[in-house]
């Protein structure tokens, strides 16, 4: 019979096996999917995956949706390796885009090269100040962050709609809940010609490097690790815990409140109450299939943007509901957990007889 | 200690257990080699060794927890390949473990109902505790949490759960090393008798005269290998050592301590209230600890030594600063790192997962506490060459036996561990240093290297400050000894004019001058001290 057994040491190997070793029974249970709801397995897998990879633009489009969910996911990283559970980056992403269509809406009509830049400040701080409130609530009342930030998403999503149908509406917008289309200068500049592609995008991949060298090269990011890993030795060691939860909520808010200012200042041009569209809590997963390092959480949101896209794909040309995405992150994240299993432990096959009671 | 050991092993019929050519090949060590050893039913086996030899594998091996790479496992005769614990305690093994295997979040009747087969009734079976400790003079509340317990108190726990399973074959990896000398000599009256009842004992310890005093015979492993057995009665300590070892016994070089050294830490009238609800508030706690001298606090675990060493250590700050003064500062609502700076090192009691960082490196771990001392961060990042070599440094000065500066912290022995933690302290030249249980678990080679750096340390005008529950140690090492008793510390005494007669007398709170202190209900405290 199989048993599992325990490993004297975690596996390296299977810890960098595994995401693939997920993605790949992701695969197969899709096909599975697509045969039961009726359709050629063999299709859907076209549609859904291939598609979205067939020509550069398509590339461009996966690329501008894998964005936000980099910036989110390595923001969430810093705090998850610090045992600090930010699980609202979608309450701090929908801030992110409110302070900086603030600016973009307080300077409307401006020229100024300087516009954009404040725009990306805004939303950053913005972001920062939705996750000082679980940090300040959880330092000093001890209140769980888990629960505050994640309140905080549904909070910061009726803002947004207050706002949207209200003091902001756009008065020349046929009573729809948007507000005004920003300004050229408070637009993302693009960065491939003919796609959405834009500035975000190397932003992005710059905060990635960013948060590789804070995570892995820096004494506060040591100092993290150290405190999510151990914390009596943390404690031993002088390393302040509620310093730990400002720093690991912070980044992860501005992380996220950044992510969401290029979502209205690049495809959107305006805010929206659909801003939030689900990318904060899509984070959390990209961050743990990307095992909570850079480079894994720049090819986990390439393979999370995928299933956005092959969904839509999979919607358009299957006519199957576009929740065919969230079952496929589902599915990521359910064998991801199965796999991980085998970092601690091993399958053995054992002959019964061999054991005297 | 009086007491010779019991009449002996009935030599007729099956061993008990039986390995024969037992190998356990890591990738990076070979812990066992070839190991071969046998156990009579009613014998108590000595396994002897430095830390390093395999003593720890080789229990491990017997107890489920990892497999051979190689060799045999006869129980009773027949061949058997213990899966798990699980499976070994139902052969009728139990274990004692160095580094204790309890749940902290729960209490004591639940971590020993886990240990059982089935689902045990609590109520019946924490009756069956207090019974069970009582009769071996282990006392303990069946209903506390282990987190609130001391080293000392969870030991109890881990030995209360092995004898209510009534076992055959006893191991015990360093089980008397925080138990009080009367606690000591309850136990080995318990394990006689459960020789003489035919259980087979496996016993795990460095302290020689207790080998002695206990052991009917004795197996010495030296890097994973049998090197010799002998019968400890008919040998000398000096001679098992140099079994062990290879080598001679050294021996602590213990000078005079400087007098009217610089005063480095002064403790004026400290005290706090524990955090943790069943802790031991300290209560108006004088001392003064001078450069060039180690000061030593005696006592049973649970007294007020873990939060007295917070309040030091500044793990847990105080509402005053003056309590807490380190090299002439007020300190008490100071940081641990600030404390750091101003001269003082600590070495905790618990070494996985306080003094070093389990999964992480020893180059990480030396960054832990010796970062800003050793230059280690530059510009907010690190500087990683600096902490490899920096670990390194303490690897070959504390002759750390391991895989190198990129080992694990958890992949080497105890006293491994403690000698880098130690090294990674004394390294960074304090100016005051305070010590856990410095060699608690760590064997005699090492324990000495650690007692002889310490007092190196103070021969270069380092204040010390000794916390241990190891009286030989205290008085082999320490120039003025006190003691912790219900969270009160009495007046220090030069060693040399004290005796550990009085130390034991003291531990119960009646030292010379001492106002009467009533009695706290305190199960499981009080009580060792009559035990």
């Amino acid at each position: 019979m199989l048993e599992l057994e325990a490993r004297a040491e975690p596996s390296r190997l299977m810890s960098l096996l595994s995401p693939l070793l997920a993605v790949t029974l992701m695969l197969a249970g899709g096909l599975l999917v697509f045969a039961a709801l009726g359709k050629d397995p063999a299709e859907g897998f076209r549609i859904f995956f291939l598609n979205p990879v067939r020509d550069l633009y398509a590339v461009s489009e996966l690329l501008l949706k894998a964005t936000p969910l980099m910036l989110c996911a390595i923001g969430l990283a810093i705090g998850f390796r610090a045992n600090v559970w930010n699980i609202g980056a979608e309450g701090q992403f929908m801030l992110g885009a409110v302070a900086a269509t603030g600016v973009a809406l307080y300077f409307d009509g401006s020229e100024s090269g300087l516009l954009l830049p404040a725009m990306i400040v805004a939303g950053a701080l913005g972001g920062a100040a939705w996750a000082a409130i679980p940090a300040l609530l959880r330092t000093r009342f001890n209140a769980n962050e888990i629960l505050v930030s994640l309140m905080l998403v549904y909070v910061a999503q009726l803002f947004v709609s207050w706002l949207v149908f209200g003091p902001w509406k756009d008065p020349d917008g046929f009573n729809f809940p948007q507000t005004r289309m920003f300004g050229e200068a408070a637009l993302m500049p693009m960065v491939l010609e003919g796609t959405r592609l834009h500035l975000g995008f190397v932003i992005a991949l710059a905060v990635l490097v960013a948060g590789y060298a804070f995570m892995n090269r820096s004494y506060a990011g040591f100092r993290m690790r150290v405190a999510g890993e151990a914390p009596d030795a943390a404690r031993y060691a002088g390393f302040s815990a509620n310093r730990m939860i400002w720093v690991g909520l912070l980044l992860g808010g501005a992380a996220a409140g950044l992510a969401g200012m290029g979502e209205v200042a690049g495809p959107m041009g305006q805010l929206t109450d659909k801003v939030g569209s689900g990318y904060g809590f899509a984070a959390i997963i990209v961050a743990f299939v990307g095992r909570l390092n850079a480079f894994g959480i720049l090819l986990a949101s390439l393979l999370m943007a995928l299933l956005y896209i092959g969904g839509e794909q999979a919607q358009q040309y299957l006519n199957l509901p576009s929740s065919i995405s969230m079952v496929f992150q589902g599915m990521l994240l359910f064998f991801l957990l199965g796999s991980d299993v085998f970092i601690h432990y091993r399958l053995r096959l054992r002959r019964r007889a061999a054991q005297v009671r | 200690m009086t007491g010779r050991p019991s009449p002996g092993p009935s030599i007729a019929g099956t061993p008990r257990l039986v390995l024969k050519g037992i190998s356990k090949v890591y990738p990076t060590v070979v812990a066992n080699d070839q190991v071969d050893l046998a156990v009579q039913p009613g014998e108590i086996r000595a396994i002897l060794g430095e830390n390093g030899a395999g003593k720890s594998t080789l229990m491990k091996i017997i107890y489920g927890v990892t497999r051979p790479s190689a060799g045999q496992v006869f129980w009773e005769g027949e061949e058997v390949q213990v899966e798990n614990p699980a499976h070994a305690r139902s052969l009728g093994i139990g274990m004692v473990f160095q580094h204790f295997s309890l749940f902290e979040t729960l209490t004591v009747v639940e971590n020993v109902a886990l240990a059982l087969p089935g689902k045990p009734a609590l109520d019946d079976l924490a009756r069956r505790i207090t019974e069970v400790s009582e009769r071996y003079g282990l006392p303990v509340d069946p209903r506390r949490h282990i987190h609130a317990l001391s080293v000392g108190e969870r030991q109890r726990v881990e030995i209360i759960r092995c004898l209510l399973q009534n076992p055959r074959l006893l191991i015990m990896d360093e089980p008397t090393s925080v138990l009080t000398p009367q606690a000591v000599r309850k136990l080995f009256e318990t394990l006689r008798q459960l020789a003489a009842e035919g259980c087979s004992i496996l016993y795990i310890s460095h302290k020689l005269d207790e080998i002695q005093e206990l052991c009917h015979s004795a197996t010495v492993l030296r890097g994973g290998k049998v090197t010799g057995e002998c019968i400890p009665a008919q040998e000398t300590p000096a001679s098992m050592a140099r079994l062990m070892i290879g080598k001679d016994l050294p021996h602590c070089e213990h000078g005079a301590a400087k007098a009217d050294g610089e005063l480095r830490l002064r403790l004026a009238g400290l005290s706090h209230a524990s955090e943790d609800p069943f802790g031991t508030d300290l209560k108006d706690i004088h001392l003064d600890v001078r450069a060039g001298e180690i000061v030593g606090i005696a006592g049973v675990s649970g007294n007020g030594q873990q939060e007295l060493l917070r309040a030091i250590s500044g793990e847990e700050t105080l509402a005053e600063r003056f309590p807490v003064q380190i090299c002439g500062v007020e300190a008490g609502r100071l940081s641990p790192g600030r404390r750091r700076k101003l001269g003082l090192a600590f070495v905790p009691e618990e070494r996985l997962g306080r003094g070093a960082v389990p999964g992480m490196s020893l180059a990480d771990n030396a960054l832990l506490t010796a970062a800003h001392n050793q230059h280690m961060v530059a510009g907010g990042f690190l500087r990683f060459e600096r902490a490899r070599d920096f670990a390194r440094r303490c690897i070959e000065a504390f002759n750390v036996k391991c895989g190198g500066p990129g080992a694990a912290a958890k992949s080497l022995s105890g006293g491994n561990l403690q000698k880098f933690i130690v090294g990674r302290e004394i390294l960074q030249a304090p100016r005051l240093l305070v010590c856990a249980q410095p060699t608690w678990g760590v064997d005699v080679g090492a324990a000495t290297f650690i007692r002889q750096s310490i007092i190196d340390l103070r021969d270069r005008g380092c204040a010390v400050l000794v916390i241990s529950e190891e009286l030989d140690e205290l008085f082999e090492i320490c120039d003025r000894i006190a003691v912790i008793a219900k969270g009160r510390l009495s007046p220090t005494h030069p060693a040399s004019e004290t005796t550990v007669e009085d130390i034991g007398v003291w531990m119960s709170g009646m030292w010379p001058g001492a106002e009467s202190i009533e009695p706290r209900p305190q199960p499981g405290r009080a009580e060792s001290l009559n035990a």
